[in-house]
């Protein structure tokens, strides 16, 4: 009788509940609609047909997701977050997207105790943001290293004489693009580059043709833009208008999602862009087939696998040490976990191996450059538009 | 020169986004911050009609200016003539309207959120350099301002040279007297809001050419159109047009001989000079 009854309890076990706080409208809407939310939806759904997350009990939990909408709106996203934790009293909650969006929910995740495992976040601040709130976990890498690792792409492409030393940079004025202006300024100039076009733009800009033809007439060797999704398309767009002729085209934000490379077909052929991932492995191929399947929609060439490797993180986690929070977040902090991205390991509650540079190669976004990850692709330079 | 096309290029895309604006507000006196959505859901139907019919995506005209026509029409009827009939002032029926149309703004966000999910849309139509005194500029760019001088110079000329349209001015001018003289103030207001809304969604197939699109975004383009109205004096077609190439022309200018970053402060400095010196806009009637 007890083991039918305990039998009974593990098929009616209740699910394990888990809060998502994300822009579904507002500025930064378009992209979670690419990389965020369909990740949730492909691992939520994966999960549960497996029967559920299998527990240090044997039993087996489904999952539910309980999501919100801050409408890109820090404020809303604190709110939410807090919500969920007191009202809603879910097990878990779900990174929100964004590096601001992020860091503002950061002290109500500290404060609950709730595991923060951010797939969107991009900061040089991760040494004090781990230090203040010892549940937060990043993912996706810093400003730096994302600066530096264009520089040494172009510094490669220099001493193999396809560039020249002049480089054009622009920026969207908005935090990332400032930070990342900021950071690669004395990166580019260390490196013996000359940056002879210098210019940001507000976010929402509709008419970049005089940043462009500024850039175009200045004759540069490279030009790399600081530029978040409307702005990375109209720059390319602008770009091949004008005849912006350079070996070395960066892009940053966007330049990764799909819908880049089918808006510009095969001139994109060369372009550089934040981000990328290893496509070729077993773990990634079966990632795309499922999330294309699931979602009816390509994911991303970078923060996509990111934020699904993140999902990977709980699901271990919890299914190692049950749903105590504090007990995942210590698991967290010294466990391997297997995921798409290949193995993951927390140092100081961040992975410090990560893709920083990617290329458009014959359709398909390749990592060209990270920070000590395997499969990187030789970098080629562009060939016209 | 090169400062003079672009900034014109970018002026005649600024009218269209304002013209549907100054019809809605300036003769059916609804202040609609809704404007925005319509426009962006003219350029998701523009879209759709690019890639799954692989037309033109003007051709998608023809569905979407009746279709935006026809449910502005609806929308004036059902959800703002109560407010109209109920407000005693004109003052009010702005607050009111203020109010109904920014929730309606946000319900449009929400089906278009529904229908056609959240991510970028954007397609490559004309995306060719075109030569103009030498230099390149995007085809695409080109055929959206002459497009759009096109339709401004129809509304012109609908509005100075026909009688509906002179019926419309007076009702801009005093609803109270153009009803006087056997005007149907309510049916024409409900016929300009809902031109209004047809040519914001004209207006959204033009951009949608050469901008990349979300469900949110509308709020952008309500605002240039806010400012494009009130700078141009409310009502005033020709009004709209001026204020849209002085930005147009002014933004290019600062953007290529000052610095980029100052493109927007520009904007609202033109604005703001414009209600200090002139607060009933360029062409506005001075209210006794």
């Amino acid at each position: 009788m007890a083991s039918v009854l305990s039998i009974g309890a593990a098929w009616a076990a209740d699910p394990v509940r888990f809060g998502a706080v994300a822009p579904k409208t507002g500025p930064l809407a378009a992209g979670a609609a690419i990389t965020h939310w369909p990740n949730i939806q492909l691992w939520a759904q994966q999960v549960n047909e497996r029967g559920g997350l299998r527990m240090k009990d044997g039993s087996r939990r489904k999952v539910e997701i309980i999501e919100y909408d801050d409408r890109t709106n820090p404020g809303e996203t604190i709110k939410a977050v807090e919500r969920l934790a007191t009202q809603d009293k879910v097990d878990f909650i779900i990174a929100p997207y964004s590096t601001g969006l992020n860091v503002a929910a950061a002290p109500v995740f500290a404060k609950h105790g709730y595991p923060q495992i951010t797939a969107t976040s991009i900061t040089d601040k991760i040494p004090e943001l781990t230090a203040r709130y010892p549940s937060i976990f990043f993912a996706l890498g810093s400003t730096t290293a994302l600066a530096g690792s264009v520089a040494e792409i172009l510094s490669k492409l220099r001493a193999e004489k396809k560039i020249g030393n002049r480089i054009a940079m622009v920026n969207v004025a908005d935090a990332f693009g400032i930070e990342l202006a900021e950071a690669s300024r004395p990166i580019f100039k260390k490196a013996g580059f000359e940056i002879i076009y210098d210019r940001s733009y507000p976010l929402g800009t509709q008419d970049l043709s005089p940043i462009v033809k500024g850039a175009k007439a200045s004759n540069p060797d490279a030009f790399v833009a600081w530029s978040y999704p409307p702005d990375t398309f109209a720059l390319t767009e602008q770009s091949r208008i004008e005849g912006l002729d350079v070996k070395a085209y960066y892009t940053a934000v966007a330049t990764a999602f799909p819908a880049y490379g089918a808006k510009f077909g095969k001139s994109v052929n060369g372009h550089l862009g934040a981000g990328g991932v290893n496509p070729d492995t077993p773990e990634m191929k079966a990632y795309f087939a499922a999330h294309q399947k699931v979602t009816g929609k390509p994911a991303d060439f970078w923060a996509s696998a990111v934020t699904y490797a993140s999902l990977q993180v709980l699901e271990q986690a919890i299914e190692a040490v049950g749903t105590d929070r504090k007990a995942v977040t210590d698991y967290i902090k010294k466990s391997d976990f297997k995921t798409v991205m290949g193995p993951w390991k927390f140092v100081n509650q961040s992975i410090d191996k990560f893709w920083t540079v990617g290329q458009w190669q014959d359709g398909v976004f390749y990592g060209v450059a990270s920070t000590g990850l395997p499969g990187a692709k030789p970098v080629i330079t562009k060939t016209g538009w | 020169m090169d400062i003079l096309i672009t900034g014109l290029l970018l002026g005649a895309t600024y009218s269209i986004i304002a013209m549907g604006l100054t019809l809605q507000y300036g003769v059916a006196r609804i202040m609609n911050l809704a404007n925005g959505e319509m426009l962006v859901a003219g350029a998701f139907g523009a879209f759709w009609v690019f890639s799954a019919q692989t037309l033109s995506p003007y051709a998608s005209a023809l569905i979407v200016v009746p279709g935006a026509f026809v449910l502005n029409w609806l929308i004036y009827r059902v959800l703002l003539r109560p407010l109209v009939r109920r407000a005693k002032s004109r003052g009010m029926l702005e607050v009111d309207t203020i109010l109904a149309t920014f929730g309606m703004s946000f319900a449009f966000v929400g089906i278009m959120l529904l229908v056609f999910g959240g991510g970028y849309f954007t397609y490559s139509y004309l995306a060719e350099p075109y030569r103009i005194f030498g230099s390149p500029f995007g085809l695409n760019r080109v055929v959206a301002s002459l497009v759009a001088a096109l339709v401004c110079g129809l509304l012109y000329w609908g509005i100075h040279g026909t009688r509906t349209g002179m019926a419309i001015r007076a009702v801009a001018v005093d609803p109270a007297a153009a009803a006087l003289v056997a005007i149907d103030v309510p049916r024409l207001s409900a016929f300009s809001f809902a031109l209004g809304g047809a040519v914001t969604a004209a207006g959204g197939i033009i951009l949608s050419t050469f901008l990349t699109m979300d469900a949110s975004i509308g709020v952008v383009f309500t605002m240039k159109a806010l400012i494009i109205v009130i700078m141009g004096g409310v009502g005033d077609v020709r009004g709209a047009i001026i204020a849209s190439l002085i930005l147009g022309l002014a933004e290019t200018a600062v953007a290529t001989l000052i610095d980029p970053g100052l493109t927007v402060a520009a904007a609202y400095l033109l604005f703001v000079l414009v209600l200090l010196f002139r607060p009933e806009g360029l062409f506005g009637k001075r209210s006794s």
